[in-house]
């Protein structure tokens, strides 16, 4: 798994260093909160709704058991017993003293851990599929490339000073988990027919305030090309994004403007003068990374397991969650599980210490002691053995870790929203916590099948509304809440951003709303295979408007 | 018969914990909404404004601004719902914040 290497380990023991010095200047009040400001960001400290926000990264969504113990260990010692998982794969801590952060980025560095935050106008951090590695879609583990990436972009001068921020995903699998088309640069990974891998580039997306689709420039480039062909897209980029508005400012912007042929022939162009000379280097660079990621020791063992049926056998519950929450898993005799952290009624991603022990056990028992964090706010145990799954499941029970809803209902994306922090304009979590309650019988989640639900409670668009099958968005008017919806939108491989239905509701209308589109998709659907994002696309928004407004 | 004042109150979060404190008519700041000055004459904000400029020089508070408020029977209202929220804590855990210290503000984030 992902881990440190010297030259970061140092920086990062500098850092802290340099923070609690700046801390305390801070505090005696030698730097103003304008010298200051920046600096506190730069190491993840926010000033929220009621206190001070530490926002921790997690490379590649990525921690072992040891760091998720420190995590649990900062939430009681420094914060209040708990912690929120985001959609960006980060954990934030609510209720943290400027006083004592010296003290938490020290707890941190300890475990390899940051709360650096990459800012300016770069290429931020790079994302990927919260199953890589283990998927059994997968063509090849795309972290490796990943990391590749990153360590070739922020080493990068030329490419420091881009006109805005900039953000990179990939997967290495068909079925898109890792959003890669609502990001500024997309991969996916295909084989072709003669078994060759080579990469489908895609350019333009993002969510925010104006979402779009990235739109595909290469349909196969070949596996050692990527970093010269990025370079040639970061040139164009570098060369005409607009750089006079900040919102104009995206590579989303540029495409769109200028269309994506013109767009494409330009990249082609500056490709052309720089054709890939060193597909050698960056060969060796990804075999040298690659051991960053090494393959856990699995092993064989039957593809069945005589403990793991018999336990589904016996234990109804059991045998849901199996259903719901496992996928299946490259090697024989394993799966992997993913632990929702949206019980009925819960707060989506918010985790208490004990928790996060919980996890970090099981972790370390049955899954080569890695855990990851997923943009769904859930935690994936990508390598667990079948027959120590019904031991998993026992363990997540008793901790209120084991609601069987992935990817159903009641799996609901939230941000914080107004309940947490200052730029919302609306509460996201109530929304949510009233749409798990009306969904909390998981039959009827069951019978509405795969569903995304996002709620954002702001334009901002953390909590991913624009690509929520039904998106939630909340918004201010005239100092009331009210919440816009949207229906259609997609991360996946057929991504598509959602439209808005019609008229927003109040916030206790909204449950009805959802109950009231999703039932009118069941009236309407072709079967239940045919889930509500396909069902909508064949019907339409107008179905829908109308069961919505009619009674209005 | 309710009494109701209009006007406005100087907030800020503390800057050694960051906790939510509200500015008082001694010059102090509080942590409870219903010790708050509430400022509305032109000459009052001005000086409720002077204060908190001075306390941020002089380290005590950080990220300061004013809101508008009703103070009604004697008891302050932000008149927005992100303020009656910073009075209070979470709307989703009431085990958390002012409200579970024994500092919140009387009015609920939403009336239900
Ligand atoms: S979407 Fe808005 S309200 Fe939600 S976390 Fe982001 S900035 Fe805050």
């Amino acid at each position: 798994m992902y881990r440190y290497d010297e030259f970061d380990a140092k920086f990062v023991s500098e850092r802290t260093e340099q923070f609690r010095n700046q801390a305390n200047r801070r505090l005696k009040g030698e730097l103003t909160e304008d010298e200051f400001r920046p600096l506190r960001l730069m190491n993840g400290l926010y000033l929220q709704l009621h206190a001070y926000m530490l926002r921790v990264a997690i490379p590649y969504g990525t921690l072992s058991s040891r760091q998720m113990n420190q995590l649990a260990m900062i939430a009681e010692k420094y914060d209040k017993g708990y912690a929120h998982f985001t959609t960006r794969q980060n954990i934030q801590y609510n209720w943290i003293k400027l006083e004592e952060t010296a003290d938490i980025l020290q707890a941190l560095a300890d475990v390899e851990m940051h709360a650096i935050q990459t800012s300016g106008n770069c290429i931020r951090n790079v994302t990927t599929d919260q199953w890589a590695g283990a998927a059994a879609d997968e063509i090849a583990d795309p972290r490796p490339v990943g990391e590749l990436i990153r360590q070739w972009s922020s080493l990068h001068p030329e490419f420091s000073f881009l006109p805005r921020k900039f953000k990179i995903a990939l997967t290495g699998a068909p079925t898109d988990r890792a959003a890669v088309k609502v990001h500024d640069i997309g991969l996916r990974l295909h084989k072709n027919a003669k078994g060759e891998i080579g990469w489908e580039v895609m350019v333009g997306g993002g969510q925010g305030r104006t979402p779009m689709i990235a739109v595909t420039v290469r349909d196969f480039l070949p596996q050692f090309e990527l970093i010269s062909y990025l370079e040639a897209i970061l040139r164009v980029y570098n060369l005409y994004g607009r750089r006079d508005n900040k919102f104009k400012a995206r590579i989303k912007i540029l495409v769109h403007e200028i269309g994506a042929e013109k767009f494409k022939d330009e990249v082609e162009a500056e490709y052309a003068k720089h054709p890939a000379q060193q597909t050698q280097v960056e060969q060796a660079e990804l075999a040298r990374i690659a051991t960053y990621f090494a393959v856990p020791e699995f092993e064989k063992l039957p593809r069945l397991s005589k403990s793991f049926e018999g336990a589904r056998l016996a234990h109804p519950d059991f045998k849901r969650w199996t259903k719901n929450n496992l996928a299946a898993h490259a090697r024989d005799g394993y799966a992997i599980v993913n632990i929702s952290l949206k019980p009925e009624g819960g707060i989506p991603g918010d985790t208490t210490a004990t928790q996060m022990r919980v996890i970090a056990d099981l972790a370390k028992r049955y899954s080569f002691d890695e855990l990851r964090v997923t943009h769904a706010q859930n935690i994936v145990l990508a390598h667990v053995r079948l027959d120590d799954i019904y031991a998993v499941w026992q363990k997540l029970v008793e901790h209120d870790l084991a609601a069987a809803n992935l990817g159903l209902a009641g799996d609901i994306i939230a941000c914080p929203g107004l309940d947490y922090c200052s730029l919302a304009t609306a509460r996201s979590i109530p929304i949510a916590q009233a749409i798990s309650r009306k969904f909390a019988d998981i039959d009827m989640q069951e019978n509405y099948g795969a569903l995304k639900i996002n709620i954002s409670g702001c334009i901002n668009a953390c909590g991913h509304h624009h690509v929520g099958h039904i998106g939630i968005l909340g918004l201010d008017k005239n100092g009331e809440e009210f919440y816009q919806i949207t229906l259609g939108g997609s991360s996946s491989e057929n991504a598509s951003i959602g439209k808005i239905l019609g008229p927003g509701f109040a916030a206790h209308e909204v449950p009805d709303a959802i109950e009231n589109i999703l039932n009118t998709y069941v009236k309407l659907r072709e079967g239940k295979s045919e889930d509500f994002l396909t069902a909508y696309r064949r019907l339409g928004a107008k179905p829908f408007k109308e069961a919505l407004y009619a009674t209005a | 018969m309710t009494t109701q004042e209009k006007g406005q109150v100087m907030t800020a979060n503390r800057l050694g914990d960051g906790e939510v404190v509200f500015l008082t008519r001694a010059g102090t700041w509080s942590e409870k909404i219903d010790e708050a000055a509430l400022a509305q004459e032109p000459q009052a904000l001005a000086a409720i404004e002077a204060r908190a400029a001075e306390d941020v020089k002089a380290n005590l508070i950080t990220g300061q601004y004013l809101f508008n408020a009703t103070r009604i029977d004697g008891l302050i209202r932000a008149d927005h719902i992100r303020e009656r929220i910073r009075t209070l804590g979470p709307s989703v855990r009431f085990d958390l914040g002012k409200q579970a210290e024994g500092k919140a503000g009387a009015f609920a984030a939403v009336e239900s």
